[in-house]
């Protein structure tokens, strides 16, 4: 059985989907589809510890041994990114429940449902396998999921967004695959642990670099870089809240973790600093990228599409730490990776309990709502101050180390700039603030009452861990040094 | 010739390019769909001619032959074929709820829509308020 974890891992969350569709009860569909998450969450705990007891798991899929086979390879970077998805697809169900009841006609329960599961299974199948092409399966099962569960959206625009998103992901998928089989052209091989041994040799070929240009190009796209990030503000405003909190707390996440897996474990860090101009690349659309959505957030009027502004900049900083290129730099990303997992999904649960009450997310209608909603926006506000890094929080714990790690390569004027953007982060939280305490509504709603229960507790699940993780950072600093350390010892990866 | 000798790259990159052309110029989303195709259809050609080895005979094991081409990019490509589809048709159904919703498919009118959407939601933000009642079916007309 513990053996076979990795495989379970993608398994449980992929029969469990169509499941989904033969229950067909809403309820029954609901309740199954928590207790296949719980049962992946648990999978991805046993991982964790056994990846502790073992360092690296290899599971071959049909006993066929690796370059042959496809394979599965669980470290620690694997693990952590497991942990994030899983815990983040549990947590999101629970609140799911009673916000997808409200959001959604009935007869659609049980098809939200079956895409919430059929996008976890990608997810997870993302970040499990060792193989470069079943990245791209994953990542299409995964995407083409999250295009229904946004095209579920109540507003018509949901549709739109959806149609940009299907757009702009099959593009990034498709240069995907152009990438990977450029490759294979030179290589022979798909398995990313082969193709980091045998690419050094032909490591000046045209056709490696334009296999890496496209394969970078597509899992930017994916991950909503700056320039490339224009589906990404729609899609979360329109989508369902309960699908927008697991979006954005996971499947941006898992394309960062595609490009850490490739730029450090295929083709190596130095590689990024000496042949193509990767490191400047990124650092400059990071912090171009920071700047411009977080102003961008600060004027949005609907408070789902403001967060989804502040999305792409927290990917921002992610990508700084990854161009930063040294150890500490990786590890701030990977810190951030968990820690803005936990406050985006408490944000946007926060805001689908808002929208259960009001039926509204445009910040106009948010005014007074303090007084009525007290717990709901208290989380709204803590996880706010997350955002902007306040100490005790996470967010604390994300910008200090990444600051340590400009610090270290001496780039005073990029750590300013990012102390700078967090300036921008505190304008946009008290643009809420400002709206939700201090203004008057002009009609009073009498029966605006907190968040159901349902959802109350794992929004303050989500807000607890925020502050617990900002004060105890012992298993995100330590899993996510080790992680690092793994990608930069000698070979990357064995 | 070299430049002959490639001529499957050559059919590979053109098609890649009218597709990436028309999803980009084109307005109309029927149209950037077909274009999407395309460009996907272009990779598939990439993958199927990469497996080609000169006088080598289909995979097909036999005493008689030696060399064969190489069958795990077709293999690869089959999935590829399959992923293309499905997002074919997911496409298309949601051309077919936009029509049903906004009563286009120009890219154009719809924007339109989508900006007097804004436009009116903008001005209620400022005060210049419509509806009194709240309520999901209120805020979606």
């Amino acid at each position: 059985m513990i053996e076979h974890l990795p495989i379970l891992q993608v398994l449980i969350p992929l029969l469990g989907a169509p499941l989904c569709l033969i229950l067909r009860q809403p309820r029954l569909v609901a309740m199954f589809a928590l207790l296949i998450s719980t049962l992946t969450f648990m999978v991805s705990c046993g991982l964790l510890q056994q990846v502790m007891l073992h360092d690296v798991l290899v599971y071959s899929l049909g006993g066929w041994p690796a370059p042959w086979g496809i394979e599965y390879r669980i470290d620690y970077l694997n693990s952590y990114l497991l942990l994030i998805v899983s815990a983040m697809g549990a947590i999101v169900l629970v609140a799911s429940q009673t916000s997808i009841a409200r959001e959604l006609p009935r007869n659609r329960h049980m098809l939200y449902y079956t895409a919430y599961l059929l996008c976890l299974t990608g997810l997870l199948g993302i970040v499990c396998t060792a193989d470069a092409f079943n990245i791209f399966v994953f990542l299409e099962i995964s995407s083409l999921s999250s295009y229904t569960l946004i095209a579920l959206g109540n507003d018509r625009r949901a549709l739109t967004a959806a149609y940009q998103y299907l757009i702009m992901g099959t593009i990034g998928a498709t240069f995907i695959i152009i990438g990977v089989g450029l490759m294979y052209m030179m290589t022979g091989t798909l398995n990313m642990y082969d193709l980091a041994e045998r690419l050094p040799a032909v490591n000046n070929s045209r056709t490696v670099l334009s296999a890496i240009g496209f394969f970078i190009v597509g899992v930017c796209l994916k991950l909503a870089l700056f320039p490339l990030h224009l589906w990404l503000p729609n899609a979360y405003a329109f989508a369902p809240s309960a699908a927008t909190a697991f979006m954005a707390a996971t499947s941006t996440k898992v394309a960062v973790y595609v490009l850490i897996r490739f730029v450090f474990s295929v083709v190596g860090a130095e590689f990024m600093v000496t042949v193509l101009p990767l490191q400047q690349i990124f650092i400059v659309l990071g912090v171009t990228g920071v700047f411009a959505t977080s102003i961008s957030a600060i004027y949005q009027l609907n408070i789902k599409r403001l967060f989804a502004y502040s999305s792409v900049a927290q990917i921002g900083y992610m990508i700084i730490g990854l161009g930063i290129g040294t150890q500490l730099g990786l590890t701030a990303t990977l810190i951030h990776l968990f820690n803005h997992a936990l406050m985006k999904a408490a944000l946007f649960l926060a805001i689908g309990g808002v929208v259960y009450r009001i039926g509204s997310s445009q910040l106009s209608h948010f005014a007074g709502l303090g007084k009525q909603m007290p717990f709901t926006m208290a989380a709204i506000v803590a996880g706010g101050l997350s955002l902007i890094g306040v100490p005790l929080t996470v967010g604390f714990i994300s910008k200090w180390y990444l600051v340590l790690a400009l610090l270290e390569k001496g780039w005073w004027p990029l750590t300013v700039l990012v102390l700078i953007s967090s300036l921008l982060a505190v304008l946009y939280v008290w643009r809420i603030v400002e709206w939700v305490y201090f203004t008057t509504p002009r009609i009073i709603i009498d029966d605006v009452k907190d968040a159901p229960l349902s959802q109350l507790v794992p929004i303050w699940i989500l807000v607890i861990a925020n502050i617990y993780f900002g004060i105890d950072t012992s298993l995100t600093v330590g899993i996510s040094q080790k992680a690092a350390e793994i990608m930069f010892s000698v070979g990357g990866m064995f | 010739m070299n430049l002959i000798g490639l001529y499957n790259y050559w059919i590979v990159v053109v098609l890649m390019m009218i597709g990436f052309y028309v999803v980009i110029a084109h307005e109309n989303l029927i149209k950037k769909l077909v274009g999407l195709s395309i460009f996907q259809t272009s990779v598939f050609f990439f993958y199927i001619s990469m497996g080609k080895i000169s006088d080598a005979t289909p995979p097909i094991l036999d005493p008689r032959f030696d060399l064969y081409s190489n069958p795990l990019p077709h293999v690869l490509i089959l999935t590829a074929i399959v992923v293309g589809i499905a997002t074919t048709a997911l496409g298309l159904a949601l051309v077919v709820r936009i029509q049903e919703s906004y009563g286009s498919i120009e890219e154009y009118e719809i924007q339109t829509q989508d900006t007097q959407d804004q436009m009116e939601s903008q001005l209620e933000a400022y005060g210049f308020r419509k509806k009194h009642v709240l309520s999901i079916q209120n805020l979606d007309e």
